[in-house]
């Protein structure tokens, strides 16, 4: 399809816009450092700043650098034009991990509970959701269950109609897990493909409300008879390492699957799910790059490594995007 | 995950047993831990470098005071210098205009509606008349929400339906002027620095309405992009103050450093929690001791004293120093704590506890104990609250099964509250009511 087509390309150029000042962050350094004779210790210094300025964080950053020494050593490389490859080599094994599309059940319907702290973007990834699926044919529902931030289950309703999906809803204040009960109760009863959970925002340390969503995921588990499909953290590309404590806590609490990194169109980075996929082993699934109804797509590691470090600096040719 | 930095640092530096004056050694094996510290914080990596680099230029050469270990006397400094470059003192509200205007500005989900119906909240509290204007035309139902938030307050909400930012902002100027409004809240629309077209309308609305306050809303998670959004809404919309929220999590807020450094705007106010009034005035000192890993005794005293009801507590004191305390009472002073929020948040505050290394169920254990002191109070008879004494064996298996507990945890709270009694006669001379820093309001009997 011509307009899925130019979409993708879209998408690409946008995400490569959004991750520019990513790129002038790491390129200026990496630049500087191919145009030196020899790599010498000051590289990695520089190596060390441009990653701990894209939120990589430190444990990460310091593992990665000590990976592609050890590389340079065992391969016998001094020519500092090889770093920037082997570098986007490590990343990119980091970021591929097994598993890294979303899961459809075989069973109707399929269930996704959408959770995070509060403002990364849950209900509008649930819309932008809503909308491609409904253009893939499916049938849809969105399960209202924030019952607690004002005018939230009102910011659904307006996702639901706009892609033209069934609403659950209860009354402000009620209890979520019932909205998520009910929400799968009627995509049985009305046989919806995809059933959608939206949660209210909470942060990791509120004990009581990493309870109350515990509550929600085993009434799913119940309902359902597996527990659901997939527990997606929305994690907000602007975040800092308080991004690997949510991922920690949230995992060990709802067993999260993957992460929708989202608002990756300013000049944020999102180098904090690096240091999430290198510790915790949780994959990115998709990526928010905008706020059109479009701009969330599947994550491809390929396309976020080269975003990160252009082909120019590689000196090789563009290497074919199998992804989305 | 890690300890504060003062254990770090001591441990690094345990070593060392120079005397004196603070070595160029001592100093550097210090700031290297200084920076790790930092950059955990998420603090930008430019700042980090200069603010070492500083740091390091003072300490050197730099007496070790009295009883002081080298380590300690780099923390002291550090904690110093952040305080400084925090902002040495707080910086409130500057509210001239008649009406005044407040236009809250920042990226999606940072906060804005939720901090417009705090802010409104707190200057009501402080005698004022707020208007809340909602201007995002863009977010699905985000008007709405302002509106239920300012519905919970008891707070005038406006609007217009498909008007443009700027002409709602302008009109809701007019109405707070027309219906005696002295302060206009402007909540506006998510918006990224690098949307030209958004900041611009943001410039638009600056230019319509003049405000007194240009406040830029900031998430405390931010991580090391805190610097680019807070310039460029800085560059555009010339800022007055900065409000940083969600800092009830265990994010360190390293951005509070970040954003300050670049705009050099004072941050006015910091979100801690979900509750509508969960907006506090920006401590700099609190916030150098929370970047640096060290606790926040003071939030949780100021926490304590706004909560507790202060004529409560005084006819409490009186019953004790009366000897007339009674499980009633002490009931009354258990829901009083509990008012100050979940255990787990208050326990995050104190030294020591850092919330990343204190076991979550800690603090949800010991909140357990609080409800179940609760019901048993709850199932005594009213004379029996004011005479313990007279329960006996009959009476505890009773009041044991009535709340769900066993005669051992009876025994306990009764022993705990004669203990607490005894406790009580030790204070009771007169004029000891209403010495101390605070007081005398905060004696709690909190059984251990």
């Amino acid at each position: 399809m011509a307009t899925a087509e130019s979409g993708k390309r879209n998408w690409f150029a946008r995400l490569r816009e959004g991750l520019e000042r990513t790129r002038q962050a790491l390129v200026q350094p990496l630049t500087d450092l191919v145009r030196r004779g020899r790599i010498d210790e000051s590289v990695f210094d520089e190596l060390e700043a441009a990653l701990l300025q894209a939120d990589v964080g430190l444990a990460t950053t310091e593992a990665l650098i000590s990976e592609l020494r050890d590389t340079l050593r065992k391969q016998g490389i001094s020519e500092p034009a090889a770093i920037p490859g082997l570098l986007r080599d490590l990343m990119r094994a980091r970021l591929e991990i097994p598993g890294g599309r979303l899961v459809r059940s075989e069973q109707p319907p399929t269930v996704y509970l959408f959770v995070g702290v509060n403002g990364t973007g849950k209900t509008s990834s649930i819309g932008k959701l809503a909308v491609n699926l409904r253009e893939e044919g499916f049938n849809v529902l969105l399960g209202a269950a924030d019952t607690f931030r004002a005018a939230a289950r009102e910011q659904l309703a307006a996702w639901a109609e706009r892609s033209g999906a069934d609403l659950v809803h209860h009354q402000e204040g009620g209890d979520p897990a019932a909205v998520a009960y009910d929400a799968i109760r009627a995509a049985r009863s009305r046989g919806a493909d995809y059933v959608l959970i939206d949660t209210a925002g909470r942060l990791q340390t509120r004990t009581n409300l990493m309870q109350e969503l515990q509550k929600v995921y085993r009434v799913v588990e119940r309902e359902l008879g597996r527990p659901a499909d997939e527990v997606l953290l929305v994690l907000d590309a602007t975040t800092g390492q308080n991004g690997l404590s949510q991922a920690r806590v949230f995992r060990e609490a709802v067993g999260v699957t993957g992460i929708v990194l989202t608002k990756l169109d300013g000049t944020a980075k999102g180098g904090v799910v690096l240091a999430i996929a290198s510790e915790l082993k949780l994959p990115v699934k998709l990526v928010g790059v905008g706020e059109g109804l479009h701009d969330l797509r599947p994550f491809s590691a390929e396309a976020f490594v080269q975003a990160l470090i252009p082909d120019e600096l590689v000196g090789e040719k563009t290497v074919s995007m199998n992804d989305p | 995950m890690f300890n504060t930095l003062s254990e770090r640092l001591q441990a690094s530096l345990r070593r060392l047993r120079s005397k004196g004056r603070l070595s160029e050694a001592d100093v550097d094996q210090a700031l290297r831990e200084v920076r790790l510290a930092l950059l955990e914080a998420d603090v930008n990596f430019k700042v980090v470098k200069e603010f070492v680099a500083r740091v390091r230029e003072k300490a050197v050469g730099e007496e070790v005071l009295g009883s002081f270990t080298p380590a300690q006397q780099v923390v002291k400094i550090v904690h110093q210098e952040l305080v400084r470059l925090l902002g040495s003192e707080r910086a409130g509200l500057r509210l001239s205009g008649h009406p005044a205007v407040i236009l809250l500005v920042g990226l999606q989900g940072s906060g804005k509606t939720t901090t417009a119906g705090k802010l409104g909240g707190l200057l009501r509290r402080e005698g004022h008349r707020p208007l809340l204007v909602a201007c995002d035309i863009y977010r699905p139902a985000a008007r709405e929400q302002l509106k239920i938030v300012g519905q919970k307050l008891g707070l005038t909400v406006f609007t217009l339906e498909g008007a443009a930012p700027a002409d709602i902002a302008g009109a809701g100027v007019e109405e707070a002027r027309r219906r005696g409004f002295d302060v206009v809240i402007i909540d506006t629309a998510g918006r990224l620095h690098v949307d030209e077209e958004m900041m611009e309308e943001a410039r638009t609305i600056r230019q319509r309405v003049s405000p007194d306050e240009v406040l830029l809303v900031v998430d405390a998670m931010t991580g090391q992009d805190a610097v680019n959004v807070a310039q460029e809404f800085h560059r555009s919309l010339q800022l007055t103050g900065v409000v940083l929220t969600k800092l009830d999590g265990d994010a360190r807020g390293g951005a509070a450093l970040s954003v300050r450094e670049v705009t050099g705007v004072p941050i006015k106010f910091v979100g801690v929690g979900e509750k509508l009034d969960d907006l506090e005035p920006f401590f700099p000192e609190r916030m150098a001791s929370r970047i640096l890993g060290m606790g926040d005794v003071l939030t949780l005293i100021e926490k304590a004293q706004r909560q507790i009801d202060q004529d409560e507590a005084r006819r409490l004191t009186e019953k004790m120093l009366r000897r007339e305390f009674t499980l009633d009472d002490f009931l009354e002073q258990i829901q009083q704590v509990r008012k100050l929020g979940p255990l787990d948040q208050l326990l995050g505050m104190l030294p020591g506890f850092n919330r990343l290394t204190l076991p979550q169920t800690a603090a949800a254990e010991s909140e357990k104990q609080l409800k179940r002191v609760e019901a048993m109070i709850r199932s005594m008879t009213p004379q029996e609250r004011r005479h313990p004494e007279i329960i006996d064996a009959s009476r505890r298996r009773r009041i044991a099964q009535g709340s769900g507990t066993t005669v051992q945890d009876v025994n306990r709270l009764l022993k705990e509250f004669e203990q607490v009694r005894q406790l009580m006669k030790g204070l009771s001379g007169p004029g000891k009511a209403g010495k101390g820093r605070s007081g005398g309001r905060l004696r709690l009997p909190f059984p251990r």
